[in-house]
């Protein structure tokens, strides 16, 4: 167990050192959730189309627009894994007694505090707004650890892919191609009691829809959790689980 | 614990009981397929501790597919292969703990410092807080790389680069260096310097080392023995003097490659190799 955590306490420190030093892309995944939340969030409130409960619907979207930020971000994760192959960076560490398990869940955990990084935004452009927003101590807690939660899972399955397709062209392919989907068929936007049956049976298998309604219940005054918070962590747990059981099997592969 | 230590402790503790105890490495028929092609074919391989011993072979022979399974990164398809008298398949971890390996690729992060990736490989490979200090200071100064450890390495040079993988790879002082085209790309200088580090390695650790080469030079002034990797298969093996003599008298160690490898050097794939280099020399600048 100490070892570990040491192994992936050393995989999370360079990731952290690499991305404080090229910030750039920090910034550049800030902007769109400026545009969801500022522009559709506050048109899509004049419309008032759409039957949100208790909250507002810029109140609704935003742990939406939160858990999308984690979902965009952590799915190119892949991106760097291949990368790291191409230079061979992934051999050395495969060559090192390092447990293959230390290196995936180094790489999810940093994904995780990439993740934090998009709360922090998020939350910023929220307050600004007037979103209101839990702000006790616990609640926080639980909405970064349920951020980080989120960064590892797609994270995760985004190596996953990237053990599966292995070059940088296909990646970007896939990747463009899962993300929107798994977006739009989510409770990011839009609950689920208004989508269409097959819709909604989509949503459901989508670990996207879960960290939403954890973050929905967490984040939001007055917001609840649908599932419960049982459920929503559950599932979570479960898909990161089976994730990394499927990584740390997959990820030794790239170095074939 | 130091994982270090134990990997040698148990290798002598296994002297007296493994059959083949005496090789650092040991292979048997080793042999790997992918698909159709047989990348490397029954390949028998018996190099002595303290050996600098030169796998050659022109691009395509299975040079790197052999480095890869007995570094265990790629599983056999056939056949077996002890390394520091671990079976690769059957105690990996041993077989980690043993070896140090630079691939052919570049694999120094060029995002991190020359001091960050040392530290990495070294928490990587277990050692603590004090040991490591003293050991990458070590390993910076024998390798010269003191007054660039805290410079990006996307700014060292080629020579620098193979340098620092090598410090990297010898860190946590193995008994068996694997490196794959260590000095492909190099000018003759960076080259030497490599050299010299190796026979330095050799001379104060009795490390053993395994080095893909298609340079005849440095097959001939570095290998203790050479094997000479033909389509997958042994074609020959012996001392560089051994193989010119038995050629004839003014055999070159060209002519030698020519006999065993199927073609001259200049025919064998050096565009693919060029441009390769260039680039990963492309992606760290
Ligand atoms: N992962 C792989 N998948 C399919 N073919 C491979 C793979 N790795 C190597 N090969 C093939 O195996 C042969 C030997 O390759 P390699 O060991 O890299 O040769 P060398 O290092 O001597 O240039 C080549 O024909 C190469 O294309
Ligand atoms: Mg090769």
């Amino acid at each position: 167990m100490k070892r570990f955590l040491r192994e992936s306490a050393a995989i999370v420190e360079v990731e952290l050192i690499k991305l404080m030093r090229d910030p750039t892309e920090i910034i550049s995944r800030a902007v769109q959730p400026v545009l969801w939340l500022v522009v559709f969030g506050q048109v899509l409130a004049q419309v008032r189309g759409i039957q949100t409960g208790q909250l507002s619907y810029l109140e609704f979207i935003t742990p939406g627009i939160l858990a999308q930020s984690v979902l965009f971000s952590a799915i190119f994760y892949g991106i760097g894994i291949i990368w790291e192959r191409d230079l061979g960076v992934v051999h050395k560490l495969l060559a090192s007694p390092a447990r293959r398990i230390s290196l995936v869940f180094g790489k999810a955990l940093a994904a995780g505090f990439r993740g934090l990084l998009q709360a922090a935004v998020i939350y910023l452009i929220a307050f600004v707004m007037n979103v209101s927003l839990k702000q006790d101590a616990l609640s926080i807690v639980a909405v970064l650890f349920s951020v980080m939660l989120g960064s590892g899972i797609f994270a995760t399955f985004s190596l996953v892919i990237a053990c599966i397709v292995k070059t940088r062209e296909r990646f970007m392919g896939i990747g463009q191609l899962l993300t929107m989907p798994m977006f739009f068929a989510s409770n990011a936007i839009y609950p689920l009691e208004i989508m269409p049956g097959w819709l909604r049976i989509v949503a459901q298998v989508n670990p996207l829809t879960y960290l939403i309604d954890a973050l929905r219940g967490l984040m939001i005054n007055g917001g609840q959790s649908v599932h419960g918070y049982y459920v929503d962590f559950a599932v979570m747990f479960a898909v990161f689980g089976l994730l990394l059981f499927v990584a740390v099997r997959l990820y030794p592969t790239l170095a074939e | 614990m130091s994982n270090t230590a134990t990997p040698h402790l148990q290798r002598i503790a296994n002297m007296n009981t493994t059959k083949h105890d005496s090789f650092a490495i040991n292979t048997s028929e080793l042999t790997r397929q992918f698909g159709n092609l047989i990348a490397v074919d029954h390949v028998k391989l018996q190099v002595a501790y303290g050996e600098i011993f030169g796998l050659l072979g022109a691009n395509g022979a299975g040079k790197s597919t052999v480095i890869k399974m007995l570094t265990t990164l790629l599983p056999p398809t056939s056949g077996t292969a002890e390394v520091g008298g671990f079976d690769v398949i059957k105690f990996q971890g041993a077989v980690r703990r043993s070896i140090g390996y630079v691939s052919q690729l570049l694999s120094a992060d060029g995002a991190l410092t020359g001091y960050e990736n040392l530290r990495l490989s070294a928490k990587l490979y277990g050692l603590d807080k004090a040991e490591r200090e003293q050991r990458i200071a070590n390993a910076l100064a024998f390798m010269g790389l003191e007054d660039s450890s805290h410079n990006l390495v996307r700014t060292y040079s080629g020579g620098m680069i193979r340098r620092l993988e090598l410090a990297q790879a010898m860190l946590h002082r193995p008994a068996i260096l694997f490196l794959d085209e260590p000095t492909i790309g190099l000018d003759p200088v960076a080259r030497h310097l490599v050299w010299d580090r190796l026979l330095d390695l050799r001379r104060d650790y009795g490390m053993t080392v395994l080095i893909t080469t298609h340079d005849m030079e440095e097959a001939e002034e570095l290998c203790d023995r050479l094997a000479i990797l033909h389509r997958g298969r042994v074609s020959v093996v012996g001392k560089p003097a051994e193989l010119r003599a038995g050629l004839g008298d003014d055999a070159s160690m060209d002519d030698v490659f020519a006999h065993y490898a199927g073609g001259s050097i200049q025919e064998s794939g050096t565009f693919r190799e060029v441009a390769r280099t260039r680039r990963t020399a492309h992606r760290l600048g």
